[in-house]
């Protein structure tokens, strides 16, 4: 008898889940420690642009999580999702570009200096409330979510899936990278949002700050990891699953698999916009670019390299391939694309589980061996 | 006809469905009574699977009648919403969750829509282990209970699926070629089985097999270009011209 795993090896919080997000725990407490208490000359000391660099893969790796929920436990291919993290990192960026007040060039107490620069007599509507926090907070949430959720609402209803569905959520997302570019929009045309200076009154470019949100990074992706290993092993994790495997069957059972993808597909979206908030105040800036379909495929990539529909897998595929690309591209810049193609082609033909998916099949059947030997079920009439 | 109207569990009455000018089902009118078991045979392209789609709100009619329970008209709803009023379906091909266990896809079978929420944060009650246990042992699985479905052999996929069924606990089952590729003894032993099912619940199973259906010794439907050839029993349907021709192709 063929023995047959599942896409979902690791559901729940196995041993293995735990271990890993205590790993990520303790990077969000050692790291920013050994960058900031040790002299740059020991050995130990983890040097700043290290720490922005991880930073930033903590905030893909998040991203990758989010993707997973959707792609790997309900089977919905985003190839837009890059839509969401940019969403949620303008609003960030909207909220550092108010900060900046009268530091700017021209000084503007209220505008922007690209509002300046293009002649606004006035803010825009859009961007009153930014100035605040917790009202940029919200909007993190609510601008992905209700995208998502009015996105979600037409397609699932509709019954819009597979392939179809993956290729409108690349054209939402074109369609955004397009009216971004745009300076009538008001959201700084082709430049995008930059020159931030401080957060809630800390200085955006210290080392402690930097740390801070690193931490912050590390935290918010294990929970990420907890509210996926948790929702798997739930019974509404099975229905998920199960809608991905055979949705008409969900149907026939009396579920309505629409509302299940678009509570998970909504959930999904929110988390990749925190995931943008946290990243735009690490790299510095946010431009239309992050809308770029390109950027999603990425996404899609690193999520299958890691192993969708496993719970650390989408980490283990962020840091690998962001890693890979920092490396290749410190050495042969332009051939960057040209790994990363194979990777994906490879990855599909030869690791359709992913590194995590294919590891814990390859140690399942390992530890099985001893037991093969005893037949696995009482004999059935002949086949 | 009212009368009829109230008291059966399905009543189907003058439906008509075409596809592209095709009429997959044709004035088609059938009622089965309460606890009552029917076997539809017919030769392919009859109708048989189309009758099924329409009665789980899958293929909406043209024209006719469609009642569930008397009086619940099934054209109205979606198939959600009909599989929550009591009707099961069991697919031609074996649909179970591959994924997951023998034990978790019978839960998923019995819970049904409930909030996300508490599909979230409820746990398996006392209750659905039970029911769990008592399907399990109706359908002969209770050793594979742990095992993923996808590992079950064909057979036994089948049986989970009327598993399932029971486990959702319908007042009617459609079950569409319970034992197409069995064995003979997996057949005997879905007849047992449906027989079992049949004594608390109403059944129509499609099969092509004879001796699977002499087996079930029920009231025989032949279907033909959509609508009712002959009904009776298999002894006289079986020996009527008409549906020997059909068979033969004449």
């Amino acid at each position: 008898m063929i023995t047959k795993t599942g896409l979902s090896p690791s559901a729940g919080l196995g041993k293995a889940t735990r271990i890993f997000i205590g790993i990520i725990l303790v990077a969000a407490i050692v790291v920013p420690l050994l960058n900031i208490t040790l002299p740059a000359d020991n050995t130990f000391h983890i040097p700043d642009y290290l720490v922005a660099l991880l930073g930033k893969f903590l905030c893909y790796a998040m991203l990758a999580v989010s993707l997973n929920l959707v792609w790997g436990y309900c089977g919905i291919l985003s190839l837009g999702h890059g839509a969401f993290f940019a969403l949620g990192g303008y609003a960030m960026g909207m909220y550092l570009m108010r900060q900046i007040g009268t530091r700017g060039v021209y000084g503007n107490p209220v505008l922007p200096d690209f509002m300046v620069f293009l002649n606004y007599k006035e803010l825009p509507w859009f961007w009153y409330g930014f100035d605040q926090f917790w009202f940029m907070a919200l909007m993190v949430i609510l601008v992905p979510g209700i995208l998502a959720f009015v996105f979600g609402w037409l397609a699932f209803r509709s019954r819009v899936s597979g392939v179809y569905l993956s290729i409108i959520t690349q054209a939402m997302t074109y369609a955004l990278l397009l009216a971004f570019f745009r300076n009538d929009m008001g959201f700084g045309g082709n430049n995008g949002l930059t020159d931030f200076k401080d957060i809630l009154g800390f200085n955006i470019q210290t080392r402690e700050t930097r740390a801070t949100l690193f931490a912050l990074s590390a935290l918010f992706l294990a929970l990420y990891l907890f509210v996926t290993a948790y929702m798997a092993a739930s019974r509404f994790g099975k229905l998920l699953m199960a809608t991905r495997d055979s949705e008409a069957r969900t149907r026939f059972l009396g579920y309505r698999p629409e509302k299940v993808k678009l509570f998970v597909w909504t959930l999904s979206a929110i988390m990749g916009g925190i995931a943008g908030a946290l990243y735009v105040p690490q790299v510095g800036i946010i431009n239309p670019g992050e809308f770029a379909p390109a950027n999603s495929i990425e996404i899609v990539i690193w999520t299958a390299v890691g192993g969708r529909g496993t719970i650390i897998g989408p980490v283990i595929g962020a840091f690998f391939v962001n890693g890979g690309k920092s490396l290749f591209t410190g050495w042969f810049p332009e051939f960057w694309l040209f790994v990363l193609g194979p990777l994906f082609v490879f990855t599909t033909l030869y690791l359709p589980k992913g590194i995590v998916g294919t590891t814990t099949e390859f140690w399942q059947k390992l530890r099985a061996k001893p037991a093969e030997i005893l037949p696995e079920a009482p004999p059935q009439a002949a086949e | 006809m009212s009368l009829q109207v109230t008291s059966s569990v399905l009543y189907l009455d003058d439906v008509s469905v075409s596809f592209d000018g095709f009429k997959a089902i044709n004035n088609l009118s059938l009622v089965l009574e309460p606890g009552e078991m029917r076997a539809i045979i017919g030769p392919n392209g009859a109708g048989k699977t189309t009758m099924m789609d329409i009665i789980t709100g899958k293929t909406k009619p043209d024209s006719g009648d469609v009642y569930f329970n008397g009086n619940v008209d099934v054209t109205r709803y979606d198939e959600s919403a009909i599989a929550t009023m009591g009707i099961g379906r069991k697919f031609q091909k074996p649909t179970v969750f591959e994924n997951h266990t023998v034990e978790d896809n019978l839960l998923l079978a019995m819970s049904g829509m409930q909030t996300i929420k508490s599909m979230l944060f409820g746990g398996r009650t006392h209750d659905e282990q039970e029911r769990i246990d008592e399907v399990l042992t109706t359908t002969r699985l209770n050793t594979r209970r742990n095992d993923l479905a996808a590992n079950l052999s064909h057979g036994q996929k089948q049986w989970l699926e009327i598993g399932m069924l029971l486990a959702q606990d319908p007042k009617l089952l459609l079950v569409d070629e319970p034992v197409a590729g069995m064995t003979d003894s997996e057949t005997e032993e879905t007849a047992r089985l449906l027989r079992e099912i049949a004594e608390d619940h109403a059944v129509v199973v499609v099969e092509h097999d004879m001796d699977f259906i002499r087996d079930l010794d029920v009231k025989v439907t032949c279907l033909h270009e959509g609508s009712v050839l002959a009904e009776g029993s298999l002894d006289s349907v079986s020996s009527d011209q008409r549906v020997i021709d059909v068979y033969l192709g004449r």
